[in-house]
């Protein structure tokens, strides 16, 4: 693989996350339980379109073949995508919602955090941009999880449930492949592997105050960053998000 | 308009009420703390809760087209509109608050039908010229309302309608936009402009409330300076602005009898279906049964999330007791 086409690669991985997770939030507006937290889930999401449009920018920059940001959301199908199969996962209930962000927040908080200090200068830029925010959905979110992981019983089971069934898609996040290598070695990206202590240690502190306990075992599912084997969920997500590009090819919107 | 036929209540004659109204003539601002009729205070609630209300199911219609946006950018602008509103929704439960009213209550009485929303959000939003006409003519007509009403005489309603204005401006250009690159698009692309013009131009004339001539309600609430302008008053200066702009669009508005009268210095047009608007109060209209399943699924869904917040909040007063 050239340093070009894993470079294009890594960008997709952060600009697929941050578009699909957007997606997956915005899903929420108009239904959330109370009004704060309409206002918020559209902010996060918000935060994390602006996200996007960074990094596939400059993915389609980097690639050179005349794809912009949009051309690379709206007209790949599910084997380009490169998000992790984390930020894919249907919303669920708000807890689940919550939970998935909360998991993801804390892993992108220490991805940014190193980014900032990229030897590519336009990915450090992005990354202090985005850190900005992302501190910000980090402590909501682990907020929430801590108020309702420590509320009533049924709060309380139902956040353990959303551990439960997303658990297996964090480990995912830190298995570095050729692509996670040659970004490290550029010294554009981190080992991936590195930040799992921060985010085991933060991600630990907040669950214990929420009273969850960390299922046993450390199965993890993978395909969604290298593109080889996305959940089902991912091409129903696509066919809403791309609709209107793909049934008016040409259009200008 | 986002409040549509508030029953107001009557005036008394005390000696408080007679300075009351004085004091509104005299165009000073009655605060929360301030001595209020009775009827006062409950025709605003009223108004300000059917307002809240509008903002709150508002979200729907344009939220039904977030997750299909057609660019990251057109996204990001429907998204934070929506935002918007869920923003002006609570600016208005806050100024409703302080008349002794609180939101839970407000909430359950949308949900259980004892209070409105604005008719307009019955319509469905069918294509993406819909996010367009929404912002141009919806948030349009809203503003010829919103516009009088920061000079409206209850103080916190006044000051919310300031903030929500800035932003309301903002929307109805961002639909115009749309609509500008619609009509100046392909031929599907001008068709779906067309087509919502077309579906969504009475609607937003039934937005301003019934003619003067059966609206019951607006003596005593223009007195009081809760209502600003008659119905049809308001009614007239949206036509004679949304026309000129149709027309710069190159659509044309489904009236075949609107004409220019050089008389009265306005256009004549045809009066929306009034038996459609009754019918959509009602309850009749082609979205009401989903727009309140969707806020009630939406409350009662929420309810393990609101009481799971509430137990950890006192836990954590309790906790903290404990520990001084």
């Amino acid at each position: 693989m050239t340093h070009t086409a894993a470079y294009f690669e890594f960008l997709c991985r952060m600009g697929d996350n941050t578009l699909v997770l957007g997606h997956r939030v915005s899903e929420w507006c108009g239904h959330a339980p109370v009004l704060e937290e309409d206002i918020a889930l559209a902010n996060t999401a918000l935060d994390l379109i602006g996200q996007t449009q960074m990094w596939l920018g400059l993915a389609g920059e980097v690639e050179g073949k005349n794809r912009d940001a949009d051309k690379l959301a709206m007209l790949r199908d599910v084997w380009d995508f490169r998000n992790c199969l984390l930020v894919e996962q249907p919303n669920g209930d708000f807890g689940q919602t919550m939970m998935r962000q909360f998991l993801f927040d804390v892993w992108h908080l220490a991805m940014l955090t190193e980014l900032k200090n990229s030897s590519e200068q336009r990915v450090a830029d992005i990354a202090a941009k985005a850190i900005k925010e992302v501190m910000y959905h980090v402590e909501r979110s682990g907020e929430t999880v801590i108020g309702l992981g420590d509320g009533t019983s049924e709060s309380h089971a139902r956040m353990q449930k959303a551990l439960d069934l997303l658990w297996p898609y964090v480990g995912e996040l830190f298995i570095p492949d050729a692509v996670d290598i040659a970004m490290a070695e550029a010294g554009i990206a981190p080992d991936l592997g590195k930040l799992r202590d921060t985010f085991d240690a933060q991600v630990g502190d907040v669950l214990a105050a929420a009273t969850l306990t960390i299922p046993d075992g450390n199965f993890a599912h993978k395909g969604g960053r290298s593109g080889t084997q996305h959940s089902e969920h991912l091409g129903h997500l696509l066919t809403q998000m791309q609709w209107l590009q793909r049934a008016y090819p040409g259009a200008t919107w | 308009m986002y409040a549509q036929m508030v029953k107001s209540e009557a005036a008394d004659d005390s000696a408080e009420a007679k300075a009351f109204q004085a004091r509104i003539d005299a165009g000073e601002k009655i605060e929360p703390k301030d001595w209020m009729p009775a009827g006062y205070r409950k025709t605003l609630i009223r108004q300000m809760g059917q307002h809240a209300h509008s903002e709150i199911v508002g979200q729907l219609p344009e939220g039904n087209w977030i997750t299909r946006a057609p660019t990251l950018e057109r996204k990001a602008i429907l998204l934070a509109k929506v935002q918007d509103e869920a923003g002006h929704g609570l600016y208005l439960y806050c100024a409703a608050e302080t008349l002794g009213v609180s939101r839970d209550e407000l909430t359950e009485m949308l949900l259980d039908g004892r209070m409105k929303y604005s008719s307009i959000f019955n319509y469905p939003t069918l294509t993406w010229a819909d996010m367009g006409a929404v912002g141009w003519l919806v948030d349009g007509a809203a503003i010829m309302n919103q516009v009088p009403l920061q000079r409206t005489s209850f103080g916190p309603y006044s000051r919310a309608m300031i903030r929500i204005c800035k932003e309301e401006s903002f929307h109805q250009r961002q639909g115009y936009d749309i609509m500008m690159k619609m009509a100046a698009g392909t031929e599907a692309q001008k068709k779906m402009a067309q087509d919502a013009l077309n579906r969504l131009w009475f609607p937003s004339l039934m937005m301003f409330g019934p003619s003067d001539k059966d609206s019951v309600h607006s003596t005593q609430s223009m007195a009081w300076k809760i209502k600003m302008n008659t119905n049809d008053e308001l009614r007239q200066k949206f036509v004679d602005q949304t026309v000129p702009q149709a027309e710069y669009l190159g659509l044309t508005v489904p009236d075949k009898d609107l004409k220019w009268n050089d008389e009265k210095g306005g256009y004549d047009f045809t009066e929306p279906d009034w038996d459609e608007f009754f019918d959509v109060l009602k309850g009749n209209g082609p979205c009401n049964t989903e727009r309140l399943a969707a806020r009630n699924k939406a409350w009662d869904d929420g309810k393990w999330v609101r009481d799971g917040l509430l137990a950890h909040a006192e836990k954590r007063s309790i906790r903290k007791v404990a520990a001084q």
